[in-house]
């Protein structure tokens, strides 16, 4: 066995050699800061590999080219609403009467040298962060990473991404372009949907009447200070999470629930991860060179009785915009009061619902499930259907929404008119997140079953074999030892059971009604799941196997790679 | 006998609805009182442990070693020249110089920034995967909680500590100190008061009023009723942000106060045959089949601008909500609720067309006291 173990904190002895160029400056930081106990362990700090960890990586990486690029853009961008006439070197709009944010933003775009560059590279870094903290978001869900103890990492990663959000919109609302102006336009009327106080609210955010004068230079505080410093706080505190709870990993042959499996963070993933900053960093100023974004040019200066046709939010929005759209026209008057569900339902309450929803899912998962216990393996989707099930219709109810957010277009483009599109859309988005739940639980349940089969008979050949006695049976191919392993190093589940409804002593114990509720999601969390083979299951499989071992397959050493014509595994 | 479904045991338990799924466990399903324990048939697989290392060739090979040291290198260095490059196009490239279609300073800088970094990283990424020690190491976890004892002597200290401070024993004290900080909210929330006027009734009106003329909003020519064609629409505004008063230089509307009075007082004009009309009322507060509405959709406020000269339908470009004209713009399609706002029209001594009064309804996205007086 080449590997080396280590284990936390036992590094080797000092012995009496010098140590090299280092030892020197590492002696003055130490002796004023004495960080050599800290670095001693986490120097050489191991880390897991999986191309899914490195979807966080993006996120974080993207933050800081964020902060880069946005650096290089405060120093010219000025945000006042004053107005002044344009007399900048972009003709189309030379003696137009603008705000200053405006013509800064187009002196950035056509004055500044690198400056067109720079907030390109910006809004794609901002449309790069949010897909990736959302992805990153859904394999953390999927995989379960999120359970005990990693609990509170999740609330924080929530905040980054509501906070994103809201960080993304306020960052392209500050051009004070066409575009953006419509964007607040609607921001405002969300604001005054909101119940007994919306008008107030709206008022005081924008210091009056919209669009006003104070907007532009409040959200710039906002976008520049406030909100990237919470950010920052919450991704070192998420950060530090992670190196305190150490990286989950994926089981396999000898990586289990109390040890992790991978490379030192020195060197390799100082390599690697400082190594994937750069490419995460080159392709986005080569989007930013050759991939064109927010042409605020062409859209000219915000007039609230002006729109372009087709005006689509950044992305991350487009869901909320969606919304909008299809929700049908309810509004009440009750006692004086307007309340207008048409707006507040879809444009406040609905983010408040996901992320409540996603907020809650881990503790409701581990009241329903009972398990208290830390997880530090990865699950494979298919080993949680009920959870993976729950993911996909939220993925479809979100991606229903994005289209709905898209109605407009995809009618001009199909050629559909678009009452049919949203009124199938507002069916559409309540049928297809259940029938996306029935479908994928079933899928998982199928792959779990294919799982056990791999397990029990090995991986199928597709060769048909034909005995003496003339009966026809299909060659398997063994899995590896390494493989079964894989396959079945999951738990299986606990369904919570009612307690007897007499105590030992013969005392009535009845069932309360949360008892009972409990016991039934228990039981639809997990009585479907196809549980791993047993030993006993195993042992039946294999015996049998023998009878008619002379069509059983040589086991692979390496993995499965399929077959060559001849019926025998292929090899590389 | 290897086949699908021919073998007895396994695979026909869960055919059946979950509840029955436990039969597949041989074992008795333990119950502990509250759960059913279904862990009962153990792992059937053995930990086999980690892997032998496979060395990569350059582990072996010297030459490969050698080879790959170079490759990377040559990463290193063509990086650093491309670095040089984006300086010499910072100052070589005029910024009106066009390629492609597109800046030629945008494009030289930013290829070439790009292309720097990114060989930078795949260069670092290279050297771990084939120069650096490849061998996977074992680190164990630790629970993540404190050690019991560590727990004990932190309560114990926060005790000992709330103990001493009396906290708990001087309800006074506790009571007065809370308090104290309690009220401190409200200097947070007073202070922010002057972040804006309170509403009134400013969400109500807007600049029309009678005899305001309408105007065509890019020309800011007043519209005479013969100037606007059957089925044609004209975008307006009050005549007041174009006009100069005497001894005046500016219109009364500048600026951001003209964007104010924009946001809730343009409208469009449009003309029907007096037939087409189906609203008598709607038809009484216009002037030969001209009527005016408000621009601003009472959904949430966006220009609503996209006119079905067929149907009559006025149809906003952000949330699609559809408005017949020729009902009093009433709402036939879309999350909208109120009908879009109408302005009563009239005739001035010019023969010009005027507003008789300001919108009647509330213009824009609702609020909640839009209906309170």
């Amino acid at each position: 066995m080449s590997t080396r173990i280590e284990t936390d904190g036992s590094s080797p002895t000092p012995s009496k050699k010098s140590y090299g160029p280092a030892a020197g400056p590492t002696k003055w930081i130490d002796d004023r800061i004495g960080l050599a106990g800290l670095a001693k362990k986490q120097m050489r700090k191991v880390f897991p590999e999986h191309w899914s960890f490195m979807l966080g990586e993006i996120a974080l990486y993207s933050f800081v080219i964020l902060l880069l690029s946005g650096v290089f853009l405060s120093f010219w961008y000025d945000p006042s609403m004053t107005e002044l006439e344009y007399e900048g070197s972009y003709a189309m709009w030379r003696g137009v009467e603008m705000s200053t944010a405006y013509a800064s933003t187009l002196d950035l775009s056509f004055e500044v040298r690198g400056g067109l560059l720079m907030r390109q590279i910006h809004h794609w870094a901002a449309t790069l962060f949010l897909a990736a903290m959302l992805v990153h978001m859904l394999r953390v869900f999927f995989t379960g990473a999120y359970r005990k103890p990693r609990e509170t990492n999740w609330l924080i990663g929530l905040a980054l991404l509501q906070l994103g959000i809201v960080e993304g919109f306020a960052g392209y609302s500050l051009p004070d372009d066409l575009l953006s102006g419509t964007g607040l336009r609607i921001a405002e009327g969300l604001m005054r949907s909101i119940p007994v106080v919306g008008t107030y609210i709206s008022f005081f955010v924008f210091g009056g009447e919209f669009p006003g004068n104070d907007f532009i230079p409040r959200i710039y505080i906002a976008h520049v200070l406030l909100i990237p410093g919470i950010l920052l706080a919450l991704i070192t505190f998420h950060m530090l999470l992670l190196v305190y709870n150490k990286h989950t990993q994926w089981p396999g042959p000898g990586r289990t629930n109390n040890n992790v499996v991978g490379y030192p963070l020195m060197p390799v993933y100082m390599a690697k991860a400082g190594g994937f900053f750069f490419v995460v960093f080159g392709v986005t100023v080569l989007m930013g060179a050759l991939f064109q974004i927010n042409p605020v040019w062409v859209f000219g200066p915000y007039d609230p009785s002006k729109v372009t046709a087709g005006s689509q939010p950044d992305w991350y929005m487009g869901w909320l915009d969606g919304a909008l759209r299809i929700m049908p026209a309810w509004e009440f008057t009750v006692l004086g009061q307007t309340l207008s569900m048409n707006v507040f339902l879809p444009g406040v309450a609905l983010m408040g619902l996901l992320f409540g929803v996603l907020g809650a899912y881990p503790f409701v998962e581990q009241w329903v499930t009972g398990d208290k216990r830390a997880h530090h393996l990865l699950q494979r989707p298919r080993n949680a259907p009920t959870r993976t099930a729950f993911g996909a219709a939220g993925i479809t109810a979100y991606g229903l929404l994005w289209i709905s957010g898209g109605n407009d277009i995809i009618a001009t483009h199909l050629n559909v008119d678009f009452y049919t599109i949203t009124r199938s859309l507002r069916i559409l988005i309540f049928v297809a997140p259940v029938v996306a739940f029935i479908v994928t639980k079933r899928i998982c349940i199928g792959l779990q079953r294919q799982s056990s089969e791999t397990v029990l008979h090995g991986h199928e050949s597709g060769i048909i074999m034909r005995s003496a006695d003339g009966a026809y049976s299909e060659r398997h191919v063994p899995v590896s030892a390494e493989e079964a392993y894989t396959l079945t190093a999951h738990e299986r589940p606990d369904v919570a059971a009612l307690p007897a409804e007499r105590d030992e002593n013969g005392v009535a114990a009845p069932h309360s009604g949360v008892q009972r509720v409990r016991a039934r999601l228990s039981r639809f969390w997990y009585a479907d799941d196809r549980q791993k083979p047993t030993v006993a299951e195993l042992e039946e499989a294999n015996s049998h196997g023998h009878d008619d071992s002379a069509t059983e397959l040589e086991a692979a050493d390496d993995e499965f790679q399929g077959v060559n014509e001849l019926g025998l595994p292929r090899r590389h | 006998m290897t086949t699908h479904g021919s073998h007895p045991a396994g695979s026909e338990g869960d055919e059946h609805d979950g509840r029955d799924s436990t039969a597949n466990v041989p074992a008795k399903p333990r119950h502990t009182g509250e759960r059913v324990v279904l862990r009962t048939g153990g792992d059937p697989v053995a930990d086999p442990g980690l892997g032998e290392h496979e060395p990569r060739p350059t582990d072996v090979d010297p030459a490969a070693e050698k080879r790959a040291e170079r490759q990377i290198s040559l990463l290193f260095a063509t990086s650093a020249l491309l670095t040089l490059a984006f300086c010499v196009a910072y100052f070589a490239i005029p910024r009106d110089a066009v390629l492609f279609g597109t800046s030629a300073l945008n494009l030289a800088l930013g290829v070439s920034l790009g292309l720097a970094l990114l060989l930078i990283g795949i260069g670092a990424i290279q050297w771990a995967k084939t120069l650096m020690d490849d061998h996977e190491m074992v680190e164990m976890r630790h629970g993540s909680a404190s050690s019991e004892e560590d727990k004990a002597e932190a309560l114990a200290a926060f005790e000992q500590g709330a103990e001493e401070s009396g906290f708990g024993r001087r309800s006074m004290l506790r009571g007065t100190l809370l308090t104290s900080l309690g009220v401190l909210g409200l200097p947070a929330v007073v202070l922010m008061a002057d972040l804006g006027p309170l509403p009134g009734n400013a969400p109500r009106t807007t600049v029309w009023a009678k005899g305001v003329r309408v105007v065509n909003d890019i020309t800011g020519e007043p519209l005479r009723p013969d100037a606007i064609q059957l089925g044609q629409l004209v975008n307006g505004q009050p005549g007041v942000f174009y006009e100069i008063a005497e001894g005046e230089e500016h219109p009364e509307y500048e600026g951001t106060e003209l964007l104010n009075a924009k946001a809730k007082a343009s409208v469009v004009v449009v003309r029907m045959l007096p037939d087409e009309i189906t609203n008598a009322g709607s038809a009484a507060k216009g002037v030969d089949g001209i009527l005016c509405f408000s621009k601003i959709c009472p959904h949430l406020g966006c220009p609503i601008s996209l006119w079905e000269q067929q149907t009559k339908n006025l149809i906003c470009p952000c949330h699609q909500s559809t408005f017949d004209l020729a009902d009093g713009g009433r709402v036939v399609f879309g999350p909208a609720k109120r009908a879009v706002p109408q302005l009563e029209l009239g005739l001035d001594d010019g023969g010009y067309l005027i507003a008789m009064s300001d919108f009647t309804e509330p213009v824009g996205p609702s609020f909640p006291e839009m209906y309170q007086d």
